[in-house]
């Protein structure tokens, strides 16, 4: 298992240098991902491996937004007197956008035929 | 025997003490949201954060002090991202076959994500740096903050709305989904990733890997998008 996670890290630590030197706007850990899953692609072996400890670090893929969670606490009075209507205004459009983007993935898979 | 206030001092200071609270704040929102039969509105983050609000502020700890324990739980959301190869990999075949449909609902919904939170925000009243500072509240928050930056919000504004947006996102999806009577998995988790990120992958990942899957491609491809394009709905509007 420490080596499938030193195999993680070495992606991320990557994927962070590669983020930060060609100074891209996709954030390290997502290059890393990218990295890695090329890995899996040209050494499907490498996959078979680190699969379960891959998968156990986002069973609780939760957890890990707890720390930021409570760092916000504390700066929910930044929203000020505009308290009430950012938070409606966050609810109506994660609702819109959540309502758009399923809408538009059904139909347009029905369009081109796409099964499930 | 040294007494209770003082091993209280000691420990309060120490990693240990706020990793172990996190974990264990989180095991009871875990529970809790298990023993409801996973019901959406009982978020697990939700009620860790709220419970360990409560106990630092009733035990006047600072945010610096509970962070230096909980820093080893933060650092792993990197590690995490790396991770969602895994998922992606498995679903390799299913991912290739939605490319269209992916691209249609990634363009869509992260349009009306960043134009619906302007125009509803406006129309309310909110002006100014906490208008642009919603913009790029459904992306990951390392993306959002720098894009905050750069048309002039505020980004330490945006990590809090980035949270909300999140947490919004994980309690209300699925009923909104089975409301609309989607069934497909695959819209299912994209459409909770590119509305709500990495919380709202979180959640999918909750209900059925596949959902998992897609969703993490979508909070990945919308932070890419939203980069590219959140300055240039800004340009038109403001």
């Amino acid at each position: 298992m420490i080596y499938h996670l030193t195999i993680i890290l070495l992606c991320q630590l990557a994927g962070e240098f590669l983020s930060q030197s060609l100074d891209l706007i996709v954030p390290g850990p997502v290059v890393g991902m990218i990295i890695l899953l090329a890995l899996f692609l040209s050494v499907p072996k490498i996959a078979a491996a680190i699969q379960p400890t891959a998968l156990g670090l986002l069973s609780h893929l939760s957890l890990l937004f707890v720390p930021a969670g409570v760092g916000i606490v504390g700066h929910l009075d930044r929203l000020g007197s505009d308290g009430i209507p950012i938070l409606i205004a966050l609810g109506i459009s994660t609702a819109l956008a959540i309502t758009v983007a399923a809408l538009v993935f059904v139909g347009v898979n029905r369009l081109v035929g796409g099964g499930k | 025997m040294t007494n209770f206030p003082e091993i209280w001092t000691y420990l309060s200071q120490e990693p240990l003490l706020w990793l172990t609270a996190t974990l264990l704040a989180y095991a009871v929102g875990d529970t809790l949201f298990l023993k409801s039969g996973k019901r959406p509105y009982v978020n697990p983050v939700l009620i860790a954060v709220v419970l360990l609000a409560v106990l630092l502020w009733a035990t006047d700890v600072s945010y610096p002090t509970y962070f230096e324990g909980a820093k080893f739980v933060h650092f792993m959301l990197g590690p995490a991202t790396v991770a969602l190869a895994a998922p992606l990999y498995m679903n390799l075949d299913k991912v290739r076959t939605a490319a269209l449909p992916m691209i249609a609902a990634l363009v869509a919904g992260s349009v009306t994500a960043i134009i619906s939170v302007l125009a509803v925000a406006y129309l309310m009243g909110v002006r100014g740096e906490v208008l642009l500072s919603l913009a790029p509240k459904s992306v990951t928050a390392p993306v959002a903050l720098g894009v905050s930056e750069a048309i002039g919000g505020s980004p330490t504004l945006t990590a809090v709305l980035v949270i909300l947006t999140g947490v919004m996102g994980a309690v209300m999806g699925s009923p909104l989904l089975t409301f609309l009577g989607i069934t497909d998995w695959r819209a299912r988790g994209f459409a909770l990733g590119v509305a709500s990120h990495g919380i709202g992958t979180a959640r999918a990942f909750q209900v059925n890997e596949t959902a998992g899957a897609f969703a993490g491609i979508g909070m990945g491809l919308n932070a890419i998008l939203t980069a590219l394009i959140a300055p240039l709905i800004i340009s038109l509007f403001v």
